[in-house]
């Protein structure tokens, strides 16, 4: 059975990297005993597959990882088991079962939520906030995209699928996520900082995910929202 | 979220963060208001190196089996943190606290290799109690240092107020009892060292005065108090069946440099190389039962969740349970999918069939440690390891489907000549040779031997510890003889050849046979900004070079200088149980060509004995 299970990256496991989270949650499974699958032949791995990874620092509360189990027990069970292996920081929330057809969590991956707060004595925070309406509304908004080959700019515009200031403190964002188009948080604030004539100080900001979406008929809903609820524990399936 | 030692700016900076933040499943919780004594057990190295070692975690499991003491880790900051607690005045602090190092009993440092040396200074000074142990205020954590290297302590003189000289297990909670003692007795730092001097394996260096002749060899070397022994007897831990082994080893978040659980097998070695310092410092073998074994791997993988379990011990075929204990790792956890590795393995029938239930054939290599090209070099270091032996191994090896080979040699050993050093080249040819001429049913493709060679560094407590080292440019010479001979074999595209930096191995060895004048050179050598010299991003020749010269010191004196026979040595006032009688005849056979068999085969009558178990009282009838 293939399950899709939500978590949340916060505290200071915020600092833990993409492939730690991945063996991190390899040594938890294998912990708490749980019947995960392997894939097969000489040197087998568990068959698990995260979606958008979360850059070092950042904290979410709308992670997604998808788990091949021989078989389970009820999800609220998986979970319990999970958990008890599980450092404060980092907790599994959600349970559900996906078709084995359906595609990973990773490339269903389209958009991402954030909310950018701001640490102390860094920046003028009204500054921001008072102005992300024209931010937004300029015709484009030019970055200088830098690879390992070459610089090139590019308009992060329409990967921008809505901002705005929430409450006086924090601004929301809706972006693009995945591996066709993926604009990072920090790439807007930076495109901000430059918008407002300041000097971008990573420090400055801190970056929460708060969901993470999958695109269906044109409509986003969250990678959580397909599937089903496991009530009762799933058998081994028949070869 | 509980308070970090570093900010979150700060830690968003720096590379890997994850270094410095603890938090690692299976990490001691305890309040530090509740114990009496808090001790840091310190790596001097970065974070993924000492969480590799099992010495660290059996101690830190060790120590946090009272309920009195919190024993906390430390690892040297790397070099970008450096600098930044440099600047902004942050004190070396403890994983599982976060609390300044300053504020702890005792901070313990383990001694791994020489080229840690300025490490230990950057952990000192970082931690701001003051590089040298005269300087320490009375109220300073007492600095302890244990490990390999303590076997020769004396360049760290200066630096600590004491080393351990011995296994972990065996006398710290003496120590740590004695200590709560004197805390609640209110006595001065120099009452607690004169009494720990007393403890069994404590030596305190600053007890003991050094004179010297005037070509610079030791005079005398004497206690300046009653209270310090003459000779400081090495601690082992006879049984190591009932005694401290972690079952929560701890899990990092990091890929550490060794990601697995460890078994630790046996301790000690029967083989008697004449170069290999671990073979004689740790005598007598001892082994672990089959039983203990077992529950160990069962409690260490169920709780850390690792895919992976490794033996250890200095030569895993010696180990009399080791087809049962390979036979319960395969039957138990090879469907479990964890992999399974067994290193320093002798090549044989047994080892290759377990093996290839274990490993996947075609793309594992298969590792030999000849350590020298010819026999008459092998038999001066007392390898008890044949040419026909290797052959047979290999080609056993390819008939089981392996086409990698890897190599290990050493030069610049005692009476190595032209022949000797060309050997290696021949050695690896005749193996490839070997291999091509099997029925073309065994050959999979072109093989591949790699031979990688270090330079020999002569090691206080063995038998080549009168050996004279060479110059730079010889080592650097005599690796060129060895690759230009590489490339007129025949097969020479199916052979490699890769050799050692040779600056390193001239420090090391300087530091490795080094006497207490050095502290002042390793101080020089770390003021001039030097930290992680294990690194060779990092490692910086000229300074030590300057750091020498500055202090009037000839390194020739350490290195290159025969030395004569019945000279002290600085670490003569530790006692191995091994006697420097014993590594007199071995130097003379080694001279004479003559090879000692080992332990098992017939005693050498090397004065391990005294520990009164171990291989030294294993019944004849036991071992067929």
């Amino acid at each position: 059975m293939k399950a899709r299970v939500k978590w949340t990256k916060t505290g200071v496991l915020k600092f833990i990297g993409h492939l730690d989270v991945q063996r991190y949650f390899h040594k938890a499974i294998m912990r708490a005993g749980l019947p995960v699958s392997f894939s097969k032949g000489m040197s087998p791995h568990q068959i698990m597959s995260f979606a958008a990874p979360l850059g070092i620092g950042m904290t979410s509360e709308a992670e997604y990882v998808d788990i091949t189990f021989d078989w389970c027990y009820s999800g609220q069970e998986m979970l319990d088991r999970m958990n008890a292996q599980m450092n404060e920081g980092i907790s599994v929330t959600e349970f559900r079962q996906i078709d084995k057809k359906t595609k990973s969590c990773m490339a269903q991956t389209a958009a991402a939520d954030y909310l950018v707060t701001f640490r102390k004595a860094h920046y003028f925070v009204e500054a921001f906030t008072k102005r992300v309406e024209p931010f937004y509304f300029q015709e484009e908004i030019r970055i200088l995209k830098k690879t390992k080959r070459s610089e090139k700019e590019v308009d992060i515009s329409p990967m921008i699928l809505e901002i705005r200031p929430q409450g006086d403190e924090a601004i929301f964002m809706k972006l693009q996520a995945g591996s066709e188009q993926n604009l990072k948080p920090q790439t807007v604030m930076e495109a901000f900082c430059n918008y407002l004539g300041y000097d971008y100080d990573p420090a400055g900001f801190m970056y929460h995910r708060l969901e993470t979406y999958l695109k269906e008929d044109g409509k986003l809903l969250p990678l959580g929202a397909i599937g089903r609820e496991v009530t009762e524990p799933v058998g081994p399936e028949e070869e | 979220m509980y308070d970090l030692a570093l900010t979150e700016e700060l830690l968003l900076k720096i590379e890997k963060p994850v270094r410095y933040i603890g938090n690692e499943v299976n990490m001691v919780r305890k309040d530090p208001e509740k114990v009496d004594i808090r001790f840091a057990m310190c790596f001097p190295d970065v974070y993924e190196i000492g969480m590799s070692h099992l010495g660290m975690q059996i101690i830190y499991d060790m120590l946090n089996r009272r309920e009195d003491v919190y024993c906390e880790r430390v690892f040297s900051p790397w070099t970008d943190l450096d600098k930044e607690m440099r600047i902004d005045r942050i004190p070396l602090f403890a994983l599982e606290s976060q609390d300044p190092v300053f504020m702890f009993d005792f901070m313990a440092i383990t001694i791994q290799y020489e080229m840690c040396y300025t490490n230990i200074l950057q952990m000192l000074d970082l931690a701001g109690i003051g590089i040298y142990a005269k300087d320490r205020r009375e109220d300073a954590p007492f600095v302890i240092g244990g490990g390999p290297c303590t076997y020769n302590p004396e360049p760290l003189a200066d630096f600590f107020d004491m080393f351990y000289i011995g296994e972990g297990e065996t006398v710290y909670y003496q120590m740590m009892d004695l200590y709560k003692e004197h805390k609640a007795a209110g006595g001065s730092r120099a009452d607690f060292l004169k009494k720990a001097a007393q403890i069994p394996g404590i030596y305190v260096p600053s007890l003991y005065e050094v004179t010297y002749h005037e070509d610079g060899t030791i005079r005398s070397f004497v206690p300046k108090i009653p209270e310090a022994p003459a000779t400081v007897l090495k601690q082992v831990q006879m049984d190591l069946d009932h005694t401290f082994y972690p079952k929560k080893q701890l899990v990092p978040y990091l890929k550490v440099t060794q990601d697995r659980c460890v078994l630790e097998i046996q301790r000690g070695c029967i083989r008697g190389c004449r170069f290999c310092q671990a073979g004689m410092i740790y005598r007598p073998l001892r082994e672990r039962s089959l039983a203990m074994m077992t529950d160990v791997a069962d409690a260490a993988l169920e709780s850390t969740g690792n895919d992976e379990i490794s033996l250890s011990s200095l030569s895993s075929s010696d180990y009399s349970q080791l087809p049962g204990l390979c036979n319960y790792l395969i039957d138990h956890y090879r469907k479990k999918n964890v992999n399974i590795s067994l290193p320093s393995l002798r090549i044989d029938a047994f080892s290759l069939d377990v093996m290839s239930k274990v490993q996947d054939v075609r793309k594992s290599s298969l590792t030999f440690a000849p350590e020298a090209g010819t026999q008459r070099m092998r038999d001066v270091i007392n390898k008890g390891l044949t040419q026909e032996m290797i052959r047979h191994g290999a080609t056993e090896a390819f008939k089981g489907g392996w086409n990698k080979v890897k190599l290990y040699f050493m030069m610049g050993l005692p009476t190595e000549t032209e022949e000797d050093m060309k050997g290696i080249a021949h050695l690896a040819e005749t193996i490839a040779m070997d291999y091509y001429q099997l029925p073309s049913e065994y050959r999979h493709g072109r093989v591949s031997v790699g031979a990688s060679c270090s330079f020999f560094v002569p090691k206080p407590f063995t038998p080549f510890q009168w050996a004279q080292m060479c110059e730079m440019e010889e080592y650097q010479h005599r690796a060129h003889i060895v690759n230009d001979e590489f490339k007129k074999q025949h097969n020479h595209r199916s052979l490699s050849f890769k050799w050692h930096d040779s600056k390193t191995t001239v420090v090391e060895g300087i530091l490795a046979r080094g006497d207490r004048r050095l502290s002042k050179v390793i101080y020089d050598v770390y003021k001039k900004g030097c930290i992680y010299d294990a690194w060779t991003e990092y490692f910086n020749y000229d300074a030590w070079m300057e750091a020498m010269e500055e202090n009037g010191l000839d390194y020739h004196f350490y290195t290159t200088r025969p030395r004569d026979l019945d000279e002290i040595f600085p670490w003569d006032f530790i006692d191995i149980g091994v006697t420097k009688a014993f590594l007199k005849r071995e130097w003379n056979k080694a001279m004479a060509g003559e090879v000692t068999p080992n332990c098992r085969e017939k005693c050498s009558g090397c004065g391990a004995a005294r520990f009164g178990g171990g291989v030294c009282f294993e019944s004849k009838s036991k071992v067929d």
